[in-house]
């Protein structure tokens, strides 16, 4: 096993895959010479030249674009959302024309892109640089969402998203770049659409993703000290959702808590909090409870973006909710 | 007829252009007229007054080119080679179809001949088109993508965005503006800085040019050069081609934004019209020949017609296919 | 071929259309593509061409009129052609309400291939909660009027058990019945009595099976776990307890004087003061105020001590915070408290948090001695029997009767060693022999 940063993965993932299939090609703002604004690309321009490695203009909707129309004729593309809070300058071809491109073609050209980039808040970095946008992506047909934790997860699912056939939104972090993991030193690949449960446990199920796994697990820890055991459920994948492992974790434990890191409003959360409400009504002995965060714009200031985030403490008092404790 | 053809090009070649452009038009014609019996609904966008664009352009290409357009493309799909029954049965919505009556009329696509679309978002297609321009080099071919877009479309924000990478990058693009005059009631003047949309070329130092869309000819004869010396060197083009649709908008689209006399002006310059006097002066067909020919059309359209009407709709569990590719 | 002219769709949100004004009379000629009529649609008026050319023979419907689409307008043909005018338009116009075939032909929405198939959103077999249940008992437990809140979960295991859910008081928010309101109703008493009432097809089972709630599960694997991993050694002593007896029945009558004189004064239990004494021998013996951390151990600055209390469901061990520094009235309200909130269920999760030693006691169920098992982090407990009158022989030989209370305490070998445990032992027997030193 070798310990390697989150984006060492993403740059394994991406040289990988690049080797092994000459259709793949990455493109977007400094992921060239300046080797990727977080570094995610570092040295794949060294590696695999600049036919293969392509610093784009900012130009989020025409290199989005320009993925598609690539893609559409048996090109593997890359593409880098420096931010997706960038990104959504090219929702439109992402959403309009990658999504919707194999349906109404009818099935004639299939779009195999991957989207990638960090998303959600990092640190103070203001309201315009620190949204989450998995409720958006998730709620469009046609495209798949990935949103990892760790390292492991992170290699073997972009390597998975890069083979798929179809359109990938692949959510990063800036927050968890330099988060190091484990990962095999051969290549593994993981399933889209599978969960992994990062902690087993017996009292309440918390779901949790991206970077707010790793609060979900600040949480389980504490809960010990007042004997609860806590199941923390990784979805991984959240287009398509990964439901049976979640409803057989919530038919064990019999109580659920999300942490999404979204404003609560129609979020990811909302979904699983619904869909588990429909299959697993008779096994709930409390209503879900979500923590989000707070719905207001990202303030700058420290105190003030630290209330809006999920915290560890915010999840012990909703697992404390759901366990009609204290 | 005995008589010797008094015109450099073949006649076979100019029997066929006619016909095709005939074929055109009374394709259109059924089309609005189908519309108004009610065989199909939702937006019908018409090329009549069109027809010497896409044909003219079409006659430089071959098969291996890519096309792609927004959604005023019936005819330039048919001019790329799609049977004109798969068109009208998509347009009915049945199985037939193009896209099995999954797209309708503005998203006819045909891996088969290239063409990938019909698209319904105003400049959508063209940091697409940029894409292919991008996956030909990529693979070192000399084939050219044709991209065809409006005078309304010229003032989107991803068209420049295309176009800067297409410039940058030396994409083989063929950026063709038909320019009938009107986005869909302002016309262009209005709304563009400039008077000539030609001009969007300077400022990405793309090669550029105009031509009188109404006369085949002419479209002929300006396009080939610039796609033989495109693939001889890879760059893109702009093209801005001086067009007129006679209908509205849309066959919902009552035009009430145009005179009668400004109509009627571009009616005198019909390019069917106008070629059938170049035909017959050229003693290559007679007024019999084109009306034989017409009725001919006219016939082949009521069969086309018949088969369309006979198509069965889709079924209901095809709404799931091809979401996702496999 | 005379042809019919039909009212034309002439956008995609028309239904129906009018005629403003026929731009031909009756016998006029008319060209492919002159325009014949003006027609109002929902969005503006608009030309219509003729699709012949011909002659406009006849027309059907005058300015002024809206015809639903489909519905013949004109009719177009040759000059002087005679026409059969019903077999043409096929007898009578449409009504406005049919409008051409535009609208779907059935509403149905087919179920995605791989979806599960919807349940029954009533009459689910999974036992009515209210189904079988008679309800014999006029003094039924103070719930049940009216809708009953029960969550999901307590209702399906209410059902499974054959309880009545109505009849079971709840503890959670607004006074939902929750899964551990069910879990322990057998020691609530109309309601256990309806479920000994309500066992339906048990008539005649031997043994019951009894779920297993998150405090037994707790408690099982924390004990367990002690058990594993602490290598436990156990040392007993017992202590004349004869003039501790006496001082304390001493301080309880001044408690009940004081408060007939209306007095707040708390009455205190021979436990309360093994705790006062345990509590001060631990400062003397911080080693047995001590914690296993691996690498380390760590010696409490204060004592927290822990109290063993029995609720029906389990032991639960709620902390008496710096037990050391309190006196022996405000230990004994801390442990009636405490035990008081246990009992009812109302202790915060802190209320368990941080204790550094335990003491259980089994005396008021006549125990003489046993051995208890550590609470990790913990490294020590103490185990009291009962204060029995006892046959001594004394410091001179002779044969005496004293009240004598017999204490175990279990030490973690890792901790603490068997000089150790004796030593604090030895401090804590000389405490309850003769409090005085407490003072000190």
């Amino acid at each position: 096993m070798a310990l390697i940063q989150f984006r060492e993965a993403i740059a394994q993932a991406m040289a990988e895959e690049m080797a092994r299939d000459d259709r793949v090609f990455l493109l977007g703002e400094e992921v060239a010479q300046y080797n990727g604004a977080y570094k995610a690309s570092k040295g794949l321009l060294d590696q695999f030249g600049a036919s293969r490695v392509w610093d784009s203009p900012i130009s989020e909707a025409g290199f989005a674009g320009l993925g598609v129309g690539a893609a559409m004729v048996g090109l593997r593309p890359i593409i880098e959302m420096m931010t997706w809070n960038f990104g959504i300058q090219g929702f439109d071809q992402i959403v309009n024309h990658a999504a919707k491109m194999c349906y109404m073609s009818g099935g004639q050209f299939n779009v195999p892109i991957v989207f990638r980039g960090p998303n959600g808040a990092a640190h103070m970095l203001g309201s315009q640089h620190s949204q989450s946008f998995d409720a958006m992506l998730t709620n469009v047909p046609g495209m798949k969402v990935i949103s990892p934790s760790t390292p492991y997860d992170t290699k073997g699912l972009l390597k998975s998203a890069i083979r798929d056939n179809n359109p990938v939104i692949f959510l990063e972090s800036e927050m968890m770049y330099g988060l190091k993991g484990e990962v095999p030193e051969g290549e593994y690949l993981i399933p889209i659409g599978v969960g992994d449960i990062k902690r087993a446990g017996e009292h309440v199920t918390i779901i949790a993703w991206n970077k707010m796994l790793h609060v979900a697990m600040a949480a389980a820890e504490q809960l010990v000290s007042i004997g609860v055991s806590a199941e923390v459920l990784d979805p991984r994948t959240l287009q398509p959702l990964d439901e049976e492992l979640i409803f057989s974790s919530v038919r064990k434990t019999h109580r659920l808590v999300i942490v999404d890191e979204g404003w609560d409003f129609a979020a990811t959360s909302a979904q699983i909090s619904d869909r588990v409400q429909r299959e697993c009504f008779d096994d709930l002995d409390a209503p879900v409870v979500r923590v989000n965060s707070l719905f207001v714009p990202m303030p700058y200031a420290e105190d003030l973006e630290h209330a809006v985030l999920p915290t560890a403490e915010r999840v012990v008092e909703a697992v404390k909710e759901v366990l009609y404790v204290g | 007829m005995a008589a010797e053809a008094k015109t450099k090009y073949d006649r076979d070649f100019l029997t066929s252009v006619y016909k095709e452009m005939a074929f055109g038009r009374r394709f259109e014609e059924r089309v609005n007229q189908a519309y108004q019996k009610g065989k199909f609904a939702g937006f019908c966008h018409l090329h009549i007054g069109q027809e010497a664009v896409c044909v003219g352009v079409q006659r430089a290409l071959r098969p291996t080119d890519y096309m792609i357009s927004g959604y005023r493309s019936h005819t330039q799909a048919i001019s790329k080679g799609m049977d004109p029954k798969s068109v009208l049965s998509e347009l009915f919505g049945k199985v037939d179809g193009c896209v099995r009556g999954k797209g309708g009329s503005m998203h006819m696509f045909s891996k088969e001949y290239r063409f990938l679309g019909g698209h319904g978002i105003v400049g959508g297609q063209t940091p697409i088109a940029a894409g292919v321009g991008f996956a030909i080099k990529y693979d070192k071919k000399d084939d050219i993508i044709v991209c065809y877009l409006g005078d309304g479309a010229c003032n989107q924000g991803q068209f420049f965005e295309a176009l800067n990478m297409a410039a940058t990058w030396n994409l083989p693009v063929l950026y063709i503006i038909e320019n009938n005059q009107y986005g869909m009631g302002t016309d262009f003047r209005r709304v563009t800085s400039v008077d000539r949309l030609s001009k969007r070329a300077l400022a990405f130092d793309i090669d550029n040019s105009e031509v009188d869309g109404m006369d085949f000819l002419k479209v002929y004869e300006h396009v080939g050069p610039i796609v033989a010396k495109m693939r001889k060197k890879p760059k893109p083009y702009l093209l801005e081609v001086h067009t007129y649709r006679y209908r509205g908008h849309s066959v919902s689209d009552p035009a009430a934004y145009r005179t009668k006399d400004e109509v009627a002006q571009f009616q005198a310059r019909d390019p069917i019209a106008t070629l059938g006097e170049y035909l017959k002066k050229s003693k290559v067909a007679s007024e019999e020949d084109l009306k034989t020919w017409d009725k001919e059309i006219k016939d082949r359209l009521t069969e086309i017609e018949a088969f369309a009407d006979a198509s069965p709709k889709p079924a209901l569990s095809e709404l799931w296919d091809n979401v996702f590719a496999d | 071929m005379a042809l019919v002219i039909e009212m034309p769709k002439l956008s995609d949100t028309m239904e129906e259309g009018g005629i403003a004004n026929w731009l031909k009379k009756e016998g006029e000629k008319i060209g492919e593509g002159e325009p014949l009529v003006e027609i109002e649609t929902d969005k503006a008026t608009q030309e219509y061409e003729s699709p012949e050319e011909g002659v406009l023979l006849k027309i059907l419907v005058q300015p002024g009129k809206a015809v639903a689409l489909r519905t013949p307008i004109a009719i177009i043909g040759a000059a002087g052609e005679k026409f059969d005018l019903a077999a043409l338009t096929g007898g009578g116009t449409k009504t406005a309400a049919t409008t051409p075939a535009a609208a779907p032909t059935t509403s149905a929405v087919p179920p995605k291939p791989t979806a599960k198939p919807v349940g029954a959103p009533f009459g689910t077999p999974v036992g009515a909660p209210f189904g079988a249940v008679t309800v014999t008992s006029a003094q039924a437990a103070p719930v049940g009027v009216g809708r009953v809140k029960a969550s999901p979960l307590a209702r399906k295991v209410a059902a499974e058990l054959g309880v009545d859910v109505s009849q079971i008081s709840g503890s959670g928010p607004a006074g939902r019945v929750v899964l551990r309101d069910i879990e322990h109703r057998s020691g609530s008493g109309a309601a256990a009595a309806q479920s000994a009432l309500v066992q339906p097809g048990v008539a005649g089972a031997a043994s019951t099976t009894i779920p297993v709630t998150m405090m037994r599960k707790t408690i099982a694997k924390r004990l367990l776990a002690a058990k594993n991993d602490a290598p436990h050694f156990y040392l007993t002593i017992s202590a004349d307890v004869t003039k501790l007896e006496a001082w304390r029945q001493q301080l309880n009558g001044a408690a009940a004087k004081a408060a007939k004189a209306g007095v707040a004064a708390t009455k205190v239990s021979l436990n309360d003061v093994v705790i006062l004494a345990a509590s001060r021998a631990l400062k003397v013996h911080p080693e047995v105020n001590s914690s296993w951390q691996g690498d380390t151990i760590l010696q409490h600055a204060e004592a927290h001590v822990a109290i063993a209390v029995a609720l029906p469901e389990g032991l639960v061990t709620p902390v008496i915070r710096r037990a050391d520094a309190l006196g022996l009235r405000d230990i004994a309200a801390s442990v009636r408290d405490l035990a008081g909130k246990a009992k009812d269920g109302k202790l915060s999760n802190d209320a368990y948090a941080g204790g550094t030693f335990t003491i259980s006691n089994l005396g008021m169920f006549g125990i003489e001695e046993f051995t208890a098992i550590i609470n990790p982090p913990q490294a020590a407990i103490l185990a009291v029997g009962a204060a029995l009158p006892t046959p001594w022989v004394d410091e001179h030989g002779a044969l005496v009767v004293q009240q004598r209370m017999k204490m175990t305490l279990s030490c973690d070998h890792r901790v603490v060693d068997g000089a150790t445990g004796a030593k604090f032992l030895q401090t804590l027997v000389s405490y309850l022999e003769e409090p005085m030193q407490m003072l000190v």
